[in-house]
């Protein structure tokens, strides 16, 4: 800057278009800085989000596929029915540990058929490569449809985890010597009847579709309960939190005069959206399970907490959209002699719809990844049994989809961790999925104006 | 239904009875005095146009009379203005009824982001002015053709108001004005947006529209005012300086004022 002083400000410099001088130089120097610093910035992000992908792909990919056994099992009656009456009562007495002897007995003549050498085995370790899941489908069969006993029929069986494993690479010959739940042997005689054709993986909907299971049979756990809980949980958001949301909105931005109160209600809502989630736990458990007294792990708590927790969000999106739309929209709708309720349903709404919608689902999918107030009102619970249709089902314990993931990581077996990589690709696609919809939406609504 | 708005225009101009009258009028935004005591007669089937430097409240005032201030808070009006010779600021008075009768148009064409028909239309549905769609239908054309814009839109009634030109939009937004059949049409600079062709078109319509109404234009050209109205006003830092036919405010102004922003000098 001296150099201007000193030369004089008036008198013009000549000086050539093509030669930079040093303040010119200075300053795409530091552009050039800038950009290479937002560039570096980019790049490890992207790494951050290809590194987390792969990894979660990588360990839960093959979640999606389960090793079943297609075993010929003879239901026999001597040991299912001994009095030979067919009494539903009396057959449901014979426990699942009944069934162990069939499915061994099953597992011999499968193998012989199959000319697969099992005399290595003991008829534990034949038994044990069966999964513990498998004498309940059995059994569940057999009180379905008594009159099958006594025949033959083809079971798709769950294997053992180790051996689901052993065929996903997470298991090998190595690592199953050192392993007490699986032995070399059994894994060599699950590769004959592999190439026998018994043993086959296929796509596993039971991911999908079965509840969670003990921590002795990982290959039996699915996400079941836990979708089915998450839906319930998101209705509820949605049913609660894009009416009174917008609702308050509206109040909030048309109608509510500008006084300390009002500013104390939007200080306060502000607020409210960076409230830790855990601390809306603790107001659930506090109010609606110890006052009002409602169930624990019941979807109608977990939604109600998360209800709270979005409308926040909920709020704040919508009154940002509805002052986008420009004033002249209101003008003109009230000089033509509408109301100002008028003015705002038919005019301002319509055109802050694609802001709102897009702030709800952006709201509803952080409640569906919401986490740590679940576990304060008891969602963390075991539950096998399938909540019941809405309304009732609301108070039925269920899952949460990030609370099994949760779940699932803090238990012993390397199966779960898979399981639990796989329910988190689940949870992404239900994001992206609510993402593209608001996107969707967000299209069709979008006018200009 | 414009039957009971016949056509008068052979009416001299001095002999119209007030529309709109207002005593003694104030407004106040906040602790800001921006309109002194301002009396004012708008006869009716006559063009008024307000002119004066920028900010020198006269669209303040036309917005007063509509009530369109009530929408800012801190906006606050005092003394008296009469239509018909009943106080619109009256706490019996419903806004929505006064904007039904006295209509208004926007400096920037506002259409809302609706078809042609609905832009239209939107004002006889809320206000229940047609018994079923034909009725509709008819009160939509009527008020296209007023508006000298039916013959370049009536194949496509139902495309978006806002993919129109800017002077066709303006048009469209008095064609929503007036579909409400009001008694006073308002009218906040609805040329300055337009070009010197659609600024024509506008011109050319509000003088069809004194027929059957009482128009009042605020504009910043004097040669619009001088074209178009009848009478006008000169307002200056919120006084209403004079107020008086148009030919003579401006080749014989009685206050130095007007002469000087009439002349170029001020303003």
């Amino acid at each position: 800057m001296s150099d201007i002083t000193s030369s004089g400000a008036s008198a013009p410099r000549r000086s050539s278009l093509l030669v930079q001088d040093e303040r010119t130089k200075r300053r795409n120097a530091s552009e050039a800085r800038f950009r290479f610093v937002g560039l570096i910035a980019v790049a490890i992000g992207v790494l951050a989000l290809v590194g987390l992908l792969t990894s979660i792909l990588a360990n839960g990919l093959s979640s999606f596929q389960q090793t079943y056994a297609e075993v010929e099992v003879y239901l026999d009656p001597a040991k299912l029915d001994k009095s030979g009456d067919r009494n539903l009562e009396k057959i449901a007495k014979v426990s699942t540990f009944g069934y162990a002897p069939l499915i061994q007995a099953a597992m011999e003549t499968t193998s012989a058929k199959a000319g697969v050498d099992i005399s290595a085995l003991s008829s534990k370790d034949l038994v044990a490569m069966i999964s513990k899941e498998a004498p309940a489908t059995l059994r569940n069969y057999v009180l379905a449809n008594p009159e099958m006993i006594g025949e033959t029929v083809t079971f798709s069986l769950l294997v053992n985890g180790r051996i689901d494993g052993y065929f996903k690479g997470r298991v090998t010959m190595a690592s199953a010597a050192l392993d007490r739940n699986i032995s070399p042997e059994q894994l060599q005689a699950a590769d004959d009847l592999r190439a026998a054709g018994v043993l086959d993986k296929t796509f596993n909907w039971a991911f999908f579709t079965a509840p969670d299971a003990s921590d002795t049979r990982p290959e039996a756990a699915g996400l079941g309960v836990a979708i089915l809980g998450s839906i319930y949980m998101m209705l509820i958001v949605l049913c609660l939190s894009l009416p009174l949301g917008v609702a308050a909105s509206i109040y909030l931005e048309e109608f509510a005069p500008q006084n300390r109160f009002t500013d104390l209600i939007e200080v306060n809502i502000s607020n409210l959206a960076a409230v830790p989630s855990i601390v809306f736990g603790i107001l659930g458990l506090a109010i609606f399970i110890n006052v009002v007294g409602l169930p624990q792990s019941a979807p109608i708590v977990g939604g109600l907490v998360l209800t709270l927790m979005t409308l926040p969000t909920i709020i704040i999106a919508t009154r940002a959209a509805l002052k986008s739309v420009p004033p002249s929209i209101r003008d003109a709708a009230l000089g033509v002699g509408a109301s100002k309720m008028q003015a705002i349903f038919h005019h301002v709404l319509p055109l802050a719809m694609p802001g709102i919608l897009t702030g709800a689902i952006i709201g509803l999918a952080q409640a569906l990844g919401e986490t740590a107030p679940l576990l304060l009102i008891g969602m963390v619970a075991f539950v096998r049994e399938y909540p019941a249709g809405p309304p009732e089902g609301l108070f039925d314990p269920a899952a949460a989809l990030p609370v099994q993931v949760y779940n699932w990581t803090q238990r012993g077996d390397p199966a779960f961790v898979e399981r639990a990589s796989g329910a988190i690709i689940v949870l992404l696609v239900f994001l992206i999925l609510m993402n593209t919809v608001a996107i969707l939406l967000r299209r069709k609504f979008e006018r200009r104006w | 239904m414009y039957d009971a708005l016949a056509p008068n225009s052979e009416q001299d101009v001095t002999q119209n009875s007030a529309k709109i009258t207002a005593r003694n009028c104030q407004v106040y935004y906040g602790e800001t005095h921006a309109i002194k005591d301002v009396n004012v007669d708008i006869a009716s089937n006559t063009v008024t146009a307000f002119i004066g430097p920028s900010g020198c409240g006269k669209s303040t005032f036309l917005r007063c009379l509509n009530r369109m201030n009530d929408t800012i808070d801190i906006c606050r009006v005092e003394g008296d203005i009469l239509l018909d010779g009943e106080d619109i600021y009256d706490a019996k008075v419903d806004p929505v009824q006064l904007r039904a009768k006295v209509g208004m148009v926007f400096q920037k064409p506002n259409p809302f982001p609706k078809s042609i028909y609905d832009n239209v239309a939107y004002g006889p549905k809320i206000h229940g002015l047609a018994r079923n769609k034909a009725e509709l239908d008819e009160i939509v054309e009527t008020a296209l053709k007023r508006a000298a814009l039916w013959g370049e839109v009536k194949d496509r009634l139902l495309a978006p108001g806002t993919g129109l030109s800017g002077g066709q939009q303006q048009r469209l937004c008095i064609a929503r004005a007036i579909a409400t059949a009001p008694e006073v049409l308002l009218m906040d600079e609805p040329c300055s947006a337009l070009d010197p062709i659609a600024t024509a078109q506008v011109e050319e319509l509000i003088d069809e529209l004194r027929r059957d109404y009482s128009v009042v234009i605020v504009t910043h050209s004097m040669q619009q005012a001088a074209r178009v109205s009848q009478k006008t006003a000169f307002f200056h830092l919120g006084n209403l300086v004079e107020f008086g036919d148009t030919s003579q405010i401006f080749t014989k102004p009685s206050d130095p004022r007007t002469e000087s922003y009439i002349t170029g000098r001020i303003g």
